[in-house]
């Protein structure tokens, strides 16, 4: 294989594993760990708020940087970034970069989203750093509705990743 | 009114709706 072929590939490849480590456990939160909290005894949900979702926390935005990093790495070798910012619509362009172009700006959406609005408003809602009651609260309703809109995203952003180059554009 | 992303269903739902809103768009313009 050449190796102008495997370096894209390479990043490519650690692309998409980081992409399920940190789109897994998003879906974990939502599809699981959220909707079980209001079953689980009061005295058993320190197990849950002091020790699983701290280190799933860990993983899930490290995930997100390692995949935003790779997949910047990947568009560099592809040559495609001037393009993929403006969604490839240009009058001189073909459209062809379009699909990764939206995924890009909705999978960067939430990368923002996981590091300036839930990261923060979790170390609120865990305990990680001081926060009053009230700010406990107001802090955990911010980063689950925020976490809401990170999987209502994923959707779209999983179509247009995969729309590229895979037959439907 | 009660936030549509408090339902987890919604939320899929309107992520599905996103979607084709976006794969609508892709199509007429390219």
């Amino acid at each position: 294989m050449e190796m102008s072929i495997w370096w894209p590939f390479l990043f490519r490849w650690l692309h998409i594993i980081s992409g399920v480590m940190w789109i897994g456990l998003l879906w974990y939160f939502n599809f699981v760990q959220t909707p079980s909290m209001p079953k689980i005894p009061d005295e058993q949900k320190p197990a849950i708020g002091k020790v699983i979702a701290p280190t799933a926390l860990f993983w899930f935005r490290w995930g997100a940087m390692a995949t935003i990093v790779t997949g910047i790495i990947l568009a560099g070798f592809l040559h495609y970034f001037p393009q993929v910012i403006w969604l490839d619509l240009g009058p001189a362009n073909n459209h062809q970069y379009m699909p990764i172009g939206f995924g890009m700006w909705l999978g960067t959406i939430m990368w923002f989203n996981v590091w300036f609005i839930i990261w923060p408003n979790q170390k609120k809602a865990l305990g990680i750093v001081n926060a009053t009651a009230d700010e406990k609260k107001r802090a955990a309703r911010i980063a689950g509705l925020t976490s809401r809109t990170n999987t209502l995203l994923s959707i779209p952003m999983l179509y247009c990743m995969a729309a590229q180059s895979h037959g439907a554009f | 009114m009660k936030n549509p992303l408090d339902s987890l269903g919604k939320t899929v739902f309107l992520g599905f709706v996103l979607t084709a809103v976006i794969a609508v768009f892709m199509h007429v313009v390219k």
